[in-house]
């Protein structure tokens, strides 16, 4: 008898840690967190981007950005010219927007003539610039994650992006678990 | 509360961010409630038509009292307690 009462201690002890560890696990599953990947350089989706990460960081949701593909050039610093590029490294970064202030609009960019007018615009409407916006993402600890991979491929250098006080660099696994631990997830 | 109510309150902190668009606003308040105590006043100044939604919507999110707000003839003035 006391044999069989030990054996069901044991046994509800084992489930008991089976459950915490389950419980842990949703805990994490659905933290008040937005995952954002940003694969546009276009200003205006950049804009979006970055305006709906402040409002999140402001409600006290942690934000983390995923930077890929043509949205890197967004983070490049136009006064940093980082050395040993091959040719074809060359050629993309000449050919790309250099920062955040170059960006084109995917409508209505007019050579150039568009962005200059938004700025404007912006300006007028007391819009935060796309500078101040990213110097307020710094001081709301929002992280932002370099996509080395696009990085490599479009001959980018790490010292040629800006300096970013949560900048990070990783691949795609890294995005796909904060993802999978977000309450929601965008793609710009 | 009523709007008769709202103007006899006497807030701790003004917050003049009439000069920002949105986030700006709210962006603003974020900041500045660190500064007060647990059931101080905040008003909020803004010409920002859509932070009359986005204010009392944070409010809910992160557990501030939303008092409500009254209209100037630019501007609005929100008002809440900190949590």
């Amino acid at each position: 008898m006391e044999n069989n009462s030990e054996l069901n201690l044991e046994a509800l002890q084992s489930q008991i840690e089976k459950l915490e560890k389950k419980v842990k696990k949703l805990e994490n599953n659905r933290k008040d967190q937005l995952s954002m990947a940003i694969v546009s350089g276009d200003m205006d989706k950049i804009l979006a981007a970055m305006i709906i990460s402040l409002a999140a960081a402001a409600m006290d949701t942690k934000v983390k950005l995923f930077f890929s593909f043509w949205a890197l050039s967004a983070l490049r610093d136009p006064k940093k010219h980082p050395k040993g590029k091959d040719f074809i490294s060359k050629m993309f970064g000449m050919m790309l927007p250099k920062g955040k202030d170059q960006l084109k609009l995917s409508n209505m960019n007019m050579v150039g003539m568009g962005p200059m007018m938004i700025k404007m615009l912006m300006k007028k409407k007391n819009v935060l610039s796309l500078g101040e916006m990213f110097q307020q993402a710094g001081e709301l600890g929002i992280e932002i994650t370099i996509c080395e991979m696009s990085m490599d491929l479009m001959g980018f250098k790490k010292e040629e992006f800006i300096d970013y006080p949560h900048l990070r660099y990783a691949g795609a696994a890294t995005f796909v678990a904060d993802a999978g631990e977000s309450s929601f997830q965008l793609f710009i | 509360m009523t709007t008769e109510e709202l103007k006899n309150l006497k807030s701790n902190l003004v917050v003049d961010a009439r000069g920002t668009a949105c986030p700006g606003p709210l962006l603003a308040a974020k900041k500045a409630i660190a500064d007060l105590e647990s059931g101080e006043i905040m008003e909020i100044l803004s010409a920002d038509e859509g932070t009359k939604n986005d204010i009392p919507r944070w409010c809910e999110k992160v557990g501030h009292e939303y008092l409500g707000c009254f209209d100037e003839d630019s501007f609005s003035r929100l008002f809440l307690v900190k949590e």
